[in-house]
């Protein structure tokens, strides 16, 4: 189980995050995220890969200001 | 006549206590934006005495800015950057006030904002906050950001919220309502957001680390 803004969700192991993102309609120009309390660098999405027990922040931005 | 710096201290004093006002005179904060959020925030972190504060936006004062950033009609064609460090002097002169009229990109946020423990998103577009903050928690270490996301419109004040949403990343606002979707920004959410961007930045330097 991967636990994603506090909730438990099935099925992501195994994905990159860059997947799990385009599975949950993120777009990566407004988000960040913070994948085991460290920030997860853009770059990185596509390659890191999602294991059992991972937590995740997922921050999305909107306009305004 | 400017009141003294003594006059000003003592007032502050008298009202904060000492170890507080000593605390927030000897705090830097940084402000990236400043439209709506950000010239509202320098305008209290101003008032409640905070000694050092940055400010950094490329963008002029326009006519769309009035109905909700802190600038006048006089202030309209100059850089914001100006008009908020003039205002500002205005307020409280014995605090320092430094500025840089440059756009915010990835590759200089870290020189100029590295050297900041707070720092306050308060940008405008989703993708520039987004930038900011991807951008610091990377590559500044010792930098804690206060974000705003989400305060356009006049749907309930009771909405807006202050979080901890990362260990260094705090996030006001009611983080789903854009700009796009409800016509526009209005100067009391946007104030209100602000403003608690600007709390919760009195309370970092306070030692408070909770929302």
């Amino acid at each position: 189980m991967i636990k994603i803004n506090g909730e438990q969700r099935e099925g992501f192991e195994g994905m990159t995050v860059g997947e799990m993102l385009a599975e949950l309609g993120y777009k990566t120009a407004y988000i960040a995220i913070e994948m085991n309390g460290e920030i997860l660098k853009r770059e990185n999405y596509p390659s890191t890969e999602l294991r059992d027990g991972d937590w995740l922040e997922v921050v999305n931005f909107v306009g305004g200001g | 006549m400017t009141p003294s710096k003594e006059e000003f201290e003592r007032i502050m004093i008298e009202r904060h206590t000492k170890p507080v006002y000593d605390k927030l005179k000897n705090a830097r904060v940084a402000i990236a934006g400043l439209g709506g959020l950000g010239s509202n925030i320098a305008i209290s972190l101003a008032r409640a005495g905070v000694g050092e504060l940055f400010l950094v936006d490329f963008d002029k004062v326009d006519l769309s800015n009035l109905n909700r950033q802190q600038y006048e009609i006089g202030d309209l064609g100059i850089y914001k950057t100006e008009a908020l460090s003039a205002r500002l002097k205005r307020i409280n002169p014995y605090i320092e006030i430094s500025y840089k009229t440059i756009k915010v990109t990835p590759e200089n946020a870290s020189e100029l904002f590295g050297s900041f423990n707070i720092v306050c998103e308060a940008f405008d577009r989703a993708d520039m906050k987004a930038m900011l903050i991807n951008s610091l928690l990377a590559e500044c270490p010792d930098t804690v950001i206060v974000s705003g996301s989400g305060m356009a419109g006049y749907l309930s004040s009771n909405t807006i919220k202050t979080k901890q949403v990362f260990r260094r990343l705090y996030i006001c606002g009611d983080t789903v309502t854009d700009m796009h979707d409800v016509n526009g920004l209005m100067a009391p959410r946007v104030a209100i957001c602000a403003n608690h961007e600007a709390n919760m930045v009195i309370r970092l330097i306070l030692g408070e680390k909770e929302v």
